[in-house]
């Protein structure tokens, strides 16, 4: 992916920036100009403000990969997730931090911000969202 | 409206076909449609092109006509148009023509289907089957296509229940069939363990659930049902050509388990054509991976939400039933070439209802159903055919 395809997407990648209609409520994620849930949503162009997500979810459905995405190769295998954000809208991210036979659906989940992928061996790196699983207080990492 | 009947079809092996180039098997494909017709290229008005890639693939653009100039038929300057819905190119490249025949516009067109996958290596191919979801939010976060379609099956198997031994049934039977078919990729039989013990590409997906990249092309030839008896002796009529589309990402769907696509592509065509599911014996489902077929099965109306699973399971479905699937070995053992694929499935079922099928024909066959999807669901077609009698 070009480096200004991905440029211009940073601020929702990083800061997970959605929108929300302002005639319905209604959360979405990546942010979209026109609600597609308003029966007359003609009305909503250019009506939908920017939200920022909490970042908290829970997983709704997951594989582990293993035949990767371009430029996932060196993660293998690596678990694939849809996520339910507490606002609503399902999000496609990779999970971390987690041993995927205890990967569950329902699991709950929280945003970490991490390093996707590198184009190439001298290009930019790609930074964004992916999900880690939310430890109980007496639980401890490692 | 003009009532669209298809005179002619034909395609090509698919497979590996290293030493053939894209505009031989595209010209391979047509001739042999407008042979199995009697059709003179003199007669067609316009030429359509179902193609995913072609730019990715091979770097070559511009295919339609290319394929026309190598065919001959450059000094008739028809239309010639590529179509490209991702997987669903074919089927949506035949809706046009169709459209074009129906409006009287046209009278007779060829409408083929093709896709030249194995010139680029494996890697490669995976990336650009995945450029028909989307690259901005899903790709771009670790998605593949079998990554994304194992999303789907994972909360198929959470919500209703289904087993990773029913979707691998699907698999199996489409080998069983496609050895019965000289055009398929794969003739060889496979049981269900060597399904379940493959190697794993997306949990619960295995490296057997999933269609291979094959090369490949189709052609049908099609004319008004009212003149077609000049040129074929068994026309087969379009009953309904129908496309539906959703939300770009599985992510947005309105339930993850169903391609809401297909359940509207099928309400219409049904509506369309005064048929209903128990009235289809054979039906061509895009199983690009193992749980689309048995999710189609649902969408399509043939098993009620959470039910085909158990329908495959129990068998039934093969060559002798009541409805029979994927008779040509479907997408995971005739092959998959993106673009020919919606072409190819209806060739498939024009063949059957011609009772020209060899050792796989359905007896007796008189109505059959098509289903070809783009990308995880984006787009869905859904075409019935009928014999006339």
């Amino acid at each position: 992916m070009s480096v200004a395809r991905f440029w211009r997407e940073t601020l929702r990648r990083y800061n997970l920036g959605g929108s929300k209609c302002t005639e319905c409520g209604k959360v979405y994620f990546p942010p979209r100009s026109v609600c597609p849930h308003c029966t007359t949503h003609r009305k909503t162009m250019g009506r939908l403000e920017p939200v920022q997500l909490s970042g908290e979810g829970e997983v709704f459905s997951y594989s582990v990969v293993h035949e990767a995405a371009d430029g996932f190769e060196m993660q293998v295998p690596y678990v694939l997730a849809l996520v339910r954000m507490k606002e609503g809208p399902i999000l496609t991210a990779q999970l971390v931090d987690v041993d995927p036979k205890d990967v569950a659906i329902g699991m709950p989940v929280k945003a970490a911000f991490r390093k996707l992928k590198a184009e190439g061996a001298g290009g930019v790196i790609h930074y964004g969202y992916k999900f880690a699983p939310v430890l109980s207080p007496t639980e401890k990492v490692g | 409206m003009r009532e669209v009947a298809i005179l002619g079809v034909g395609q090509t092996k698919f497979g590996e076909l290293w030493d053939r180039s894209f505009r031989e098997i595209g010209i391979e494909a047509g001739f042999a449609a407008l042979q199995s017709s009697k059709l003179s290229s003199r007669d067609l008005s316009a030429l359509y092109i179902g193609n995913m890639a072609s730019g990715t693939y091979i770097d070559q653009e511009h295919v339609a006509p290319l394929v026309l100039d190598y065919s001959g038929l450059a000094g008739h300057h028809l239309p010639s148009v590529r179509v490209e819905a991702g997987g669903a190119s074919g089927a949506v490249a035949l809706h046009q023509g169709y459209l074009a025949v129906a409006s009287g516009l046209y009278d007779f067109v060829v409408v083929g289907g093709a896709e030249k996958m194995t010139d680029v290596p494996e890697e490669r191919g995976s990336a650009i089957a995945s450029s028909a979801v989307d690259q901005e939010w899903e790709t771009v976060f670790g998605a593949t296509m079998p990554g994304l379609w194992a999303l789907i099956a994972q909360r198929h198997m959470h919500e209703h229940g289904t087993k990773r031994e029913d979707f691998a049934q699907m698999a199996v039977l489409d080998h069983e069939h496609a050895g019965k078919n000289p055009f398929a990729h794969y003739r060889n039989k496979i049981s269900l363990d060597a399904v379940l013990s493959s190697t794993p590409v997306a949990s619960p997906l295995g490296m057997l659930d999933c269609a291979p990249s094959s090369d490949g092309a189709a052609a049908v030839v099609l004319g008004p049902l009212e003149r077609a008896r000049k040129f074929t002796d068994t026309p087969i009529k379009i009953s309904a050509s129908q496309i539906a589309t959703d939300t770009m990402a599985v992510m947005h769907r309105r339930d993850v388990t169903t391609l809401d696509a297909t359940v509207l592509a099928a309400k219409r065509a049904f509506q369309r054509s005064g048929l209903e599911p128990s009235k289809i014996q054979l039906a061509e489902v895009h199983d690009s991976y193992s749980i689309g077929g048995l999710i189609a099965l649902e969408d399509l109306g043939f098993f009620p939400k959470g039910k085909a699973g158990g329908a495959l399971a129990d068998g039934g479905l093969g060559l002798g039933g009541k409805l029979v699937l994927n008779p040509s070995g479907g997408l995971k053992a005739q092959g998959q070439p993106f673009g020919a694929v919606g072409i190819a499935q209806v060739a498939e079922i024009v063949r059957q209802l011609r009772g020209e099928a060899g050792d796989r024909q359905v007896s007796g066959a008189t109505a059959g159903l098509a289903h070809n999807v783009g990308g995880t669901g984006a787009t869905a077609v859904v075409t019935i055919l009928e014999r006339v009698n």
